[in-house]
């Protein structure tokens, strides 16, 4: 008994990851069902919750977008052979980047601020990982632990700011003011109201779309560029890598450096895109469910971006779930949440020998017939 | 084939429901991040609606939020379902409700703990810092090392300005007082913390406090945990919290999150409810000091009497307690 029977292609990308998702759900149908609620019903609110109007796909492709930045956060440090759990953090200080731009440039016209924005929020991400990432490279301190470390110090300088600096006068909320109406992103439903579409008002935004840009960005440079050659090679075998040349320091912080910077972008749809202000604790967990999304799409972007899609549907649909089903509470639906996450990263395996082995057994009599 | 019946007749009466539904009298309610049963002030909130619902039969739609888009998701969704008050709970969900609230302005919304200057939003505020005033007081009162303590959830405003009334009204009754404070954190996890906060009223301990105040959600569970397995005192906040440790919990800086929300669902319900700023204080009953058979015996009479006469004074104006002002 191996865990790494082999597996044809499309059962391992295909396959596989339908059968862990279907074994979660059955899970969660059981649970559902103890609650004292239909499992069915509870399956099609989710569902439709998720992806049954223009409001619920764009809430969940909102959520999406937020997670294809992280998920790519991570798998970009993993194939330099890092575990980034700094993603959170990273999101933070690039947030704050993108906010205070869009704050302090509030009067320039939008095309001025865009990119300016978007610099701003993949440096704060990047700065916030560059640390980390040369005390790896330098001091062999262990980048789990110091990216670890790094969220709270983030949350800790962020809630500093917000509570003394930033906060809007005479109020108790810390956050900032309102970014002025040239310093946000453009809503889906205004942009497809220009080429005379006509779509739910949501938080989904051009951010989106910069979130597919960032996923085709990193495919290309992991997988078609010298910089990515060398990156996979340290990251799989810091001893060839060494032996041919590529320095594994630099790989290190270049790798955290995009990492951070992918991180950083979550602000451009978290703030400018929905939020319009900087508000204490934004990510709200993003920088972790990348971790999960970057597992289940194997660090590969098309694999981030339908992973991203998957917990965009969870959030939308659980929140949908809870919100009709007032017995399945948020609770529940964290549960539901996680057992995805278990069945498809922590128990992968669980299923592929026996899969293998039918996939083995119809694969032979293809080949008598 | 029966089922398929069943299943039609079942669809129309669900549809003739939610018609009745849609034309009645729909209040809801939006719990923020603490969940509504932090035992503090997510769950006062709820004990008010459901007193509502007790007396007026009449059902409530509710939610908890788990990030900050679902404030404004939840809130929309409620309005387009009918609701026709909306009482969101907590000041981080202010800004939600004023960009909702200007989207459906036929629908009265209610916030909690912040301002929101609409039509059609009325906004309730507590003076915390009297009842913490007089929590302050029965703390020096109560301490016999003339050190008492304050574990705050997370740093913000609204918690400054209950450690601040509280150290006013520890050195108003005994100048030489110590006060220590500690915050539990800086994230929203810091209201979700009892293991820390035990720790940290464990270390307050460790240098001689003897009563310790918490302001911190759930986290303040386990400030109160901790002094009752010391042999010493906690002071409960938002909920009347004297029961959790009978003769442990010195007393509870009430806050009627539970009267406000049932008073904005009557109100509403009777047509009396008015948009506009609303300040609950020790004069109005919004807060207050909790006195039960739970506490009766901690307080001596001499102390009660002091803390009667300091809460005369407060609501006179002759005692003045100051306000912590951001910035």
């Amino acid at each position: 008994m191996s865990a790494t029977a082999k597996l044809p292609r499309w059962a391992e990308l295909g396959l596989l990851p339908l059968v862990n998702l279907l074994a979660a759900l059955v899970l969660s149908g059981v649970i559902v069902k103890i609650l004292g609620e239909s499992p069915w019903a509870a399956l099609k609110l989710m569902s439709a919750g998720a992806f049954g109007s223009q409001e619920a796909v764009g809430y969940t492709l909102y959520y999406t977008t937020n997670f294809i930045f992280t998920g790519l956060a991570v798998a970009v440090a993993y194939h330099a052979g890092l575990f980034n759990i700094g993603a959170e953090g990273q999101a933070y200080i690039g947030g704050l980047g993108t906010g205070l731009v869009c704050l302090w440039l509030g009067a320039w016209p939008f095309w001025a601020v865009f990119p300016l924005a978007v610099l701003a929020g993949a440096l704060g991400g990047a700065a916030w990982a560059f640390i980390p990432a040369w005390l790896q490279a330098r001091r062999g301190s262990h980048i789990v632990i110091t990216t670890i470390m790094f969220n709270f110090l983030a949350s800790a300088l962020m809630t500093y700011l917000l509570v003394n600096v930033l906060i809007r006068p005479g109020q108790q909320s810390p956050e900032s003011r309102e970014f002025s109406a040239h310093a946000v992103m453009p809503a889906a439903h205004e942009l497809l109201a220009k080429v005379g579409v006509t779509f739910t008002a949501t938080p989904l935004n051009l951010a989106f779309l910069l979130a597919l840009l960032a996923a085709a960005f990193v495919s290309v440079f992991i997988w078609r560029t010298r910089w990515g050659y060398a990156l996979r090679v340290a990251g799989q075998s810091p001893d060839a890598a060494v032996y041919a040349g590529i320095l594994p320091p630099r790989i290190i912080i270049g790798a955290m450096l995009l990492s951070g910077a992918l991180a950083g972008c979550l602000g451009l749809n978290e703030l400018m895109g929905s939020q319009h202000r900087i508000l204490i604790d934004f990510p709200g967990g993003a920088g972790f469910v990348g971790i999960a999304v970057a597992l289940m799409g194997r660090n590969r972007p098309l694999g981030v971006i339908l992973a991203a899609v998957l917990f965009g549907a969870l959030a939308q649909g659980g929140s949908q779930l809870s919100f009709d089903m007032p017995k399945v509470n948020r609770d529940m639906v964290v549960v539901i949440q996680g057992l995805v996450i278990l069945f498809c990263g922590a128990l992968e395996n669980v299923f592929r020998a026996p899969l293998a082995r039918v996939v083995a057994m119809f694969g032979n009599r293809g080949g008598e017939e | 084939m029966i089922s398929l019946y069943r299943f039609a007749t079942s669809l129309f009466v669900l549809g003739v429901v939610s018609v009745v539904h849609a034309g009645n009298f729909l209040p809801a309610i939006v719990y923020d991040f603490g969940g509504k049963f932090d035992r503090s002030f997510n769950q006062s909130a709820s004990e008010g609606a459901e007193r509502f619902k007790k007396e007026t039969g009449v059902a409530f739609r509710e939610f908890e939020i788990t990030n900050a888009a679902q404030r404004e998701q939840a809130m929309a969704q409620l309005a387009k379902r009918g609701a026709t008050v909306i009482v969101a709970v907590g000041f981080t969900q202010a800004s939600a409700v004023e960009r909702v609230a200007k989207q459906f302005p036929a629908v009265k919304f209610v916030i909690i703990d912040a301002v929101v200057d609409l039509p059609n939003v009325e906004s309730v505020n507590f003076r915390e810092q009297e009842s913490s005033f007089l929590c302050g007081m029965a703390a020096a009162l109560a301490s016999k090392t003339g050190k008492v303590g304050f574990v705050g959830g997370m740093d913000i405003p609204l918690i400054r300005k209950f450690a601040l009334g509280y150290s006013e009204g520890a050195h108003y009754v005994n100048p030489s007082v110590e006060v220590v404070e500690n915050m539990t954190g800086t994230t929203p996890t810091a209201w979700g913390d009892p293991t820390r906060g035990a720790e940290l009223a464990k270390s307050q301990f460790g240098r001689g406090v003897d009563v310790v105040f918490h302001a911190a959600g759930a986290t303040g569970l386990g400030v109160m945990q901790a002094a009752a397995d010391a042999g010493l005192l906690s002071i409960g906040c938002d909920s009347n919290q004297d029961y959790l440790h009978p003769g442990s919990v010195l007393t509870s800086a009430v806050k009627r999150v539970d009267v406000a929300v049932y008073k904005a669902f009557m109100g509403a319900k009777d047509g009396t409810w008015k948009p506009g700023k609303l300040v609950l204080g020790l004069a109005e009953e919004g807060v207050d000091f909790s006195l039960d058979q739970h506490n009766r015996a901690l307080i001596t009479p001499a102390s009660e009497a002091r803390l009667r006469q300091a809460k005369a004074d407060i609501i006179s104006g002759r005692l003045k307690v100051s306000e912590y002002k951001a910035q």
